[in-house]
Parts: structure tokens; sequence; C-alpha cells
């Protein structure tokens, strides 16, 4: 076999042996996602969801179809326009009748999750 | 970072280095982004100097972690805060009475320790809220209903000391009367057990409230004699059923029959349910009753209640709703969307919830909020004069009070949570604006005036009010001030817990 071939060789091999890595790594990332999200789905279920929720009696959900009249849903796991940090600022600072969380309701690695939630 | 009032940084500093030791760095707040959360969200003064504000949080995680807490603070005489979940907004929030405290935030302890459907208690701690109890009952299908508040993000033990009460039957929402023996860390750190729990491995903690000897669970009502980290609750086995009705009467004169009638029925236990009374002026008055309990039980209940009503002159009855409990899924939905009248919200029938917030929220009646809002709740008799008097003494007073201006204050609703008298509140909304917030408390502050005036006084303030509706209650140049006073000095002798909570400073402090 010649050098060149062999070089050939190598360079296809490595190519792969990266395609193998990436693949991993990004199978990774989504199954971290993917649990980050699940976490995620449960935190806000306990937190959020009592003004959150569709549907009357939920004070979140309401004051959003007043504000927004339907152009955008006033459900937020309807949304697609939450940024984790439009949500970690409405989480620590309130709004209006909404009191911040504290870090012993939610913590820092709980919110995470919960932008993570409703980024899916 | 802020240091407490009259604390050194170097003391604050070995504190808190204590706090760290105790409970780990993890859970011991300084920063001011952290300390920013314990703000009082429905703050009258917020933004304003006068608002009130931590140094510094700490958060423990078991009764003894808060032991070692206190002991350091009592050591360097740091004022300390303690609150449940810290939910308690329109009374303070987590904000401390006193500006400095550090908050103790018990929100960590949060478990439920004991459910007992045989004879229908709980014993849970400081953190759980009436949204946790409800899941811990329903995932273990147990035989028991919870008594949810407006607010079922709120403590179950918080909601009781600070003299809370919710929607369903009586006595079960009185929350503190329901209560059945505390844990309590005094200020020396020492751990206390009242009632039977005093007894070793004590068998009825949660089922004799009085034990034996001077009974002083009442001392941590509303009080700052010691951080509560246990307390047992009786709880109401699942009714069969739910019935309700509404008897009316056609004018003012009709009121003294109608509570005469209300109180007779309540004083036998016939109507247990929290009733639902309204009447403006010119449009006479009505009131609804549900009663829970056993269909046929509550049938009969009703029935008699019919009679006693229509027996008043021009007085109607009607039978509104029955429900069969647990709901089905067409009356849950009944209920959710407020169609079920006297029923109205899931609160009633035992389902924590928070619908109440978005009756102050934004909504198609009022889409420009001011976020937050407190209330004026005095205790008024249970009579008809008095409550006729109390809505035309509102009606009469309001335009002055308010300066002429529409401020969205809204009043009165009558209330019937407790026992043998009447709650008539006045709301008034809270805003981040310290002009609207100003003419808020003047507004306020003048109706405290003028209920005191007329022997009218309330059961429960916001942190900031609590020292003038305190100065209401002064019998005797304000002798059970006085009393209080001294037993805070003998529990608390360096004054750390709470200072100022319900009107009663340690002596460092009413000295000053």
């Amino acid at each position: 076999m010649g050098d060149s071939k062999r070089v050939v060789i190598l360079l296809v091999a490595f190519a792969i042996g990266i395609l193998f890595a990436v693949l991993l790594f990004s199978s990774m990332a989504r199954a971290q996602d993917s649990a980050a999200a699940e976490r995620g789905r449960q935190v806000y279920e306990h937190w959020c969801t009592p003004c959150h929720a569709p549907g009357p009696g939920h004070p979140g959900t309401q004051s959003l179809e007043v504000k927004y009249s339907g152009d955008i849903p006033a459900v937020l796991e309807e949304r697609e326009d939450l940024t984790p940090e439009f949500v970690r600022t409405m989480v620590r600072e309130g709004i209006l009748l909404m009191a911040p969380f504290r870090k012993t309701e939610v913590t820092d690695a709980e919110l995470d999750d919960i932008t993570a939630y409703l980024a899916e | 970072m802020a240091t407490p009032p009259g604390v050194s940084e170097r003391d604050f500093n070995r504190a808190l280095d204590q706090f760290r030791a105790a409970v780990g760095d993890e859970w011991v707040f300084t920063s001011d982004e952290d300390i920013a959360l314990y703000r009082d969200a429905y703050s009258i003064y917020w933004g304003e100097e006068e608002e009130r504000v931590a140094s510094a949080a700490v958060a423990p995680y078991t009764a003894e972690e808060v032991q070692a807490v206190v002991r350091a603070a009592n050591e360097f005489k740091i004022p300390i805060y303690p609150i449940s979940t810290g939910r308690n907004l329109a009374y303070g929030g987590s904000a401390p009475a006193y500006s400095g405290s550090v908050v103790l935030d018990l929100k960590r302890m949060n478990r439920v320790l004991e459910v007992d459907e045989d004879n229908a208690f709980a014993l849970v701690e400081p953190g759980v809220s009436y949204f946790d109890l409800y899941n811990y009952i329903e995932e273990r299908n147990l035989n028991v209903w919870i008594d949810p508040p407006d607010p079922g993000w709120g403590s179950v033990i918080g909601n009781a000391l600070d003299g809370g009460g919710g929607w369903t039957a009586y006595p079960y929402r009185d929350h503190f009367g329901a209560h059945c023996g505390m844990e309590v860390v005094l200020g020396d750190g020492e751990l206390v057990r009242t009632g039977m729990g005093a007894v070793p491995d004590s068998k009825t903690w949660q089922e004799n409230k009085w034990g034996y000897g001077p009974w002083v669970d009442g001392l941590f009502r509303q009080g700052n004699m010691g951080v509560v980290t246990k307390m047992g609750f009786w709880l109401m086995p699942k009714p069969e059923a739910l019935i309700s009705g509404t008897a009316r009467v056609p004018n003012d004169a009709g009121a003294t029959g109608l509570m005469n009638v209300l109180n007779l029925l309540e004083n036998q236990g016939i109507v247990n349910g929290s009733t639902n009374l309204n009447g403006a002026p010119g449009s006479g008055w009505s009131l609804s009753l549900p009663i829970y309990g056993p269909e046929n039980v509550i049938r009969a209940q009703l029935d008699y209640a019919r009679t006693k009503f229509e027996a008043i002159e021009g007085c109607t009855f009607t039978e509104d709703l029955f429900f069969r409990l647990p709901l089905s899924d067409d009356d849950f939905q009944r209920v959710q969307s407020g169609g079920a009248g006297a029923v109205r919200n899931e609160a009633f029938v035992g389902i924590p919830n928070l619908s109440t917030f978005a009756m102050l929220g934004r909504s198609p009646f009022q889409p420009n909020p001011a976020g937050g809002h407190i209330g004026f709740s005095p205790i008024i008799p249970r009579s008809g004069e008095e409550l006729v008097r109390f809505r035309n003494w509102y009606q009469q007073n309001a335009a002055e009070v308010s300066g002429g201006e529409n401020l969205g204050i809204i009043g009165p609703v009558f209330m019937t949570n407790w026992e043998r008298s009447l709650v008539g509140l006045i709301m008034f909304p809270i805003s981040k604006d310290p002009e609207y917030n100003g003419k808020i408390r003047g507004a306020f502050e003048r109706w405290v005036e003028l209920a005191a005036a007329e022997g009218w006084t309330e059961y429960r303030a916001p942190t900031v009010y609590q020292d003038l509706v305190a100065d209401t209650y002064s019998f005797n140049n304000g002798a059970l001030t006085r009393m209080r006073e001294k037993i805070k000095d003998a529990v608390d002798p360096n004054g750390i817990i709470s200072a100022g909570r319900y009107g009663v400073w340690p002596k460092h402090l009413r000295d000053a």
C-alpha cells in the first residue's frame, strides 16, 4: 500500500471518528436537555400551574388573556417566545400580583430546568 | 451588606459564620440580589425608606438546625424573623416586621410527618403548603379533607399562626382553633413541645389539645415568643355531600331576623359551612348557607334552616345546589368556572387553589390592576343592627376617607369565617407608585381610626400597621400589651425573635 493510500484511509477513519463523536455528543446533549425539561415540567407543575394552567380560576392565564387579547397564547406552555432570560426575570422579580420566588422555593438549578421545559 | 440595627459588622459576620456552619453555605443568603427576594411584593412602602427589609436570610432544614441558628442569633443579639412559606402576601410576605432582621426561612422544612385518617389529624412542618398537604393526602387516598384558605401556596402552620381561616366547615376553617400541639424553639434555642407533646413518646400529641397546666399555645399565635417547627391539625373526614340554600330578606329591617336565625343555626351546628352574606342599600340582604355531611342528614338540616328563615317576615328561602362528594367532573367544572353560587371556588370543596388572586389581578373588568393589595378586617358583632350600621357607616365615610378620589378601594365584604362574629373587610390596592401608596396609607389609617371610634377593630394586620392596630386594644391603658411585653422579656430576654410582630416589642426596642 502506498503512502498516499494509507493517508487517505487514516483521514477517512479520522473523519468517521469525528462524526461518531459529534453524534454521540449531540445525542448526550439531547438526552440531557430532555432530562432537564422533564425535571422542569415537574417543577413547573408544582409552582406555576396554579396560576398559569389553562381554564378559569388561574390568575396568570386570565391576566395574559386580557394583556395579549389572543395575539399570543395566554398559557405559558403554549408560548414559543419565552427566552430563558425572560423566564428567569419573571420568576426572580415577579410582576403585578405575582411575587418573586425565593431560592428556597425554586433553586437556580430548578429555574434552569423550567426554562428548558418552556423552551421545548 | 447591611447589618441589623445595633449589631456590629464583626458580630454579624461571626453570627453568619455560625449560621453557615449550622445549615451550609448554600442556605445563608447575603447578596443584595438574594436579599431582594425577601422583599414584601405587596409593601405599602415599596421603594421608600420605611419599607421593611431583611439584612440576610438563613434557611434551616431541621428543627436541630433551627436551634443552632437561634442559639447563634441569641449569642450575638441578631434580630431574626421566621417565615414559613413566605407567601403571607398582604400581611408582610417574606419581609420582616423589624427592618434589618435576618429572615429565618423555614420553607425547606416541608415534611408532612403524619396524617392519621382513623382519628383525622396531621402533623406537619412550617414549609408544608396547602398544596403539599392536599397532594400528600390525595396520593394516598386518605379519608380526610384539608380546609384551604384563599392562597393555596400558603403554609398550613404559617396561616394558622397568623390567624388565617378557610372556607369549608366549622370548626376546621378556624385554622389556629383547629390546631393540636406544637413544637417550638425558644429564644435560647431550647426545644419545647406543648399539650400532650410534653409527655415523652406521647401517643396523643395531636389528639388532646390541652394537656396539663397552663396552656401556652396562644403565645405563638400572631406572636414572637418562639419559632414553631412542628404543629398538629385536626382534619375533617371527607364529607359525603354538600347542600346549599339562600335566604333573602327584602330590606334592612329583615337583617335582624336573618342574623338571629344564622346565629341559632350555627351555634347548634346545623349550618357548618362558610356563609355568603350580601346586601346593598335598597336591595335587602341575602345569605347563602353551605352545609357539609351525609346526604340524608344535611337535607334534614337544610329543611330545619328553611323553617326558621321562612318564619321571618318577608323572608324567602331557596335550595341552590346539591353536590355529592367528591365532585363529578361536571360539578368540578361548574365550581371552577364560578357557577356554583356560595361554593365560590375549589377551596369550598377542600381543594387548594389561587383563584381569588384572579379576582384581584388583571381582568376584563380591571385591565390595569395596581398589583398587590392589603385588607382592613374589623371584627363586628353578629347582629342585623350592627351589620346595617357598619355598611351605612362605610358608605357615609368612603368618599371623605378617599379624599374624593376613586382609589379603587373595595368594601365592605362581610365574612362569617369566625364563630359568633362578622368580619367587615375593606380591600385596598397596593402598587409600586409611592404617591398612590401614600394615598392608600392615608385611607387605611383613617379607616382604623374611624372604626376604633365605633368600637370596631381588626383581628389581623399587615406588618407595617401592627402597632397601629395593637393600640386600639387599649383597655386599662394597654394592659394586655404590657402583659405580653412581660412574657416576651421572660421567654426571649435578648428580644431576638420577630421584634414588633403584632405590636409586641422587646425591652431594648421599647426603651429606644
